[in-house]
């Protein structure tokens, strides 16, 4: 949605994902830089990926 | 859920469960607050009124396309994801498809603020035979289940003191791949004192990508970061580096560095990073004992919130001068970032992900390295203490109090599990908890 009030940033429907994710081969959180702090939502979606 | 917070002159709403985020002016932002806790008019006459440059009807016409994301499901959408919340795991139980190898506990620097005590993680100094290293691989992949990305993380300690048994794990890895139809992908964390162009040559052919770990300014970096003669590591590493990243040609890399409390104002840090012309970067919170005065206090959370907070607009601006960075916890992929059964089900530790010490015994994660009661069994005879396995697959987010209505449940993890284990014995726990936070609004 774009109004003159809201400016809607696209990104993916989390309750969407529900219907076809958990396919497990994305990343495992902390095999990358941090090894501390893990963040989850700067993983990459391997099946978007591709 | 909403969160919704004022950074860099925007308005930022999120609405947690869907996951979708919202640019708004500030009379929308007021009226969000507002919304669903008084009637309509009243909540559009309160608009109206503080917001006298309104047209008329205009806080009416605000609260309506407010109604209208609602009903789409992108505005106060309903938290329904808790019963998922251990399925990926059930679903892939047994499966491991992460291995961290201690391919040296010794190190060659000798950090005060190390976690893993220079790299002996509380034990005696030892390095990993290729045979365990083999057997490694074997255990990854044997029980890997259909997963076709393995990932293998040479580790220590540093691991560059033991590199002919890392290049003899990759050679053998490689050999194997094809055969059991998987994708090796290979990281290596490095101090950098034994960085040369052997090792940038075939780090750039085999590493998926490399950590290297540099503090920033000489004068912080060089104050934990001593070889063993009490000689700071700066200027050894730093043309390494710059060498390493050059040759890499693109090829994933991070510059990694620990703030403390000697330096909470880390943006500092990350500026002479970029003036070294590294653009790829990561900065974290030092993991140490409550009461070591390395720990962050409550007096520099608000120093390192703001440091967040510039970090972002340092970001914007350089974009915007065509001299981009990355900085790795504001790498978020909105659009194709991970599913909800990832965000819920923790960060994978003691599960699909494991540490393996230089003698092959196996724990949940490298945080956990030489606590015995973690210990999870070893590469030969695999997991057999399951208990510990067991409460490590039922850790998520919902599965604590604290954590199932915050805001940032599915954006942050407070680490791997072993941070989180620790920080409930440090008071400022919840102070960690804000930091996290701040750097999500980030």
């Amino acid at each position: 949605m774009k109004t003159k009030h809201i400016k809607t940033i696209k990104t993916r429907d989390l309750c969407e994902s529900a219907k076809k994710g958990g396919c497990g081969e994305c990343q495992t959180s902390c095999q990358s830089a941090c090894k501390t702090s893990c963040g989850i939502a700067n993983q990459r979606c391997e099946k978007s990926s591709k | 859920m909403i969160h919704q917070y004022k950074m860099g002159g925007r308005n930022i709403v999120m609405d947690i469960a869907s996951g979708s985020i919202h640019e708004v002016d500030d009379a929308t932002y007021d009226m969000i607050e507002l919304y669903g806790k008084e009637d309509r008019e009243s909540v559009v006459k309160t608009i109206a009124d503080r917001y006298p440059d309104l047209e008329e009807g205009e806080a009416a016409e605000i609260y309506d396309e407010l109604s209208e994301l609602a009903a789409e499901g992108k505005l106060f959408a309903e938290d329904t994801f808790a019963p998922m919340a251990g399925e990926l795991k059930a679903r892939t139980s047994g499966v491991v498809k992460a291995l961290c190898l201690h391919v040296a506990h010794s190190c060659n620097l000798n950090c005060s603020y190390c976690f893993a005590s220079q790299g002996r993680f509380h034990g005696e100094r030892a390095l990993m035979s290729f045979e365990t290293g083999k057997r490694a691989i074997d255990f990854l992949v044997e029980n890997s289940g259909s997963r076709r990305n393995l990932e293998v993380d040479f580790f220590g300690g540093e691991p560059l003191l033991n590199w002919e048994v890392v290049k003899q794990i990759v050679a053998y890895a490689r050999s194997i791949e094809k055969e059991k139809g998987k994708n090796f992908r290979f990281t290596l964390t490095t101090n950098g004192m034994l960085v040369d162009d052997e090792v940038i040559a075939f780090s750039n052919r085999e590493m998926h990508n490399v950590v290297l770990s540099l503090d920033g300014r000489r004068e912080v970096h060089d104050r934990f970061r001593k070889d063993y003669a009490g000689n700071g590591s700066w200027e050894t590493i730093v043309p390494k580096f710059q060498r390493f990243v050059e040759a890499r040609g693109g090829k994933n890399y991070y510059i990694r560095g620990t703030f403390t409390h000697a330096n909470p104002d880390f943006l500092e840090d990350i500026k002479v990073m970029l003036d070294l012309g590294f653009t790829e970067l990561s900065m974290e919170p030092v993991v140490c004992a409550p009461g070591d005065p390395m720990a962050l206090t409550e007096e520099d959370f608000p120093i390192v919130a703001e440091q967040y907070e510039k970090l972002a607009e340092l970001m914007e601006a350089r974009a915007k001068e065509g001299r981009p960075f990355t900085f790795y916890h504001y790498m978020i992929d909105l659009e194709d970032g991970p599913c909800i059964y990832k965000r819920i089900s923790g960060c994978g530790s003691g599960t699909e992900y494991m540490a393996v010490t230089p003698w092959g015994d196996l724990f949940p994660c490298h945080q956990f390295v030489g606590e015995e009661a973690f210990k999870l069994g070893d590469i030969w005879n695999g997991v057999t203490n399951t208990g510990v396995r067991e409460d490590f697959a039922n850790c998520n987010v919902y599965a604590r109090e604290e954590c199932k209505d915050c805001w940032a449940r599915l954006y942050n993890r407070l680490g791997t599990r072993g941070v989180r284990v620790r920080l409930q014995a440090i008071p400022q726990a919840h102070g960690v908890c804000d930091l996290l936070k701040d750097r999500g609004e980030g």
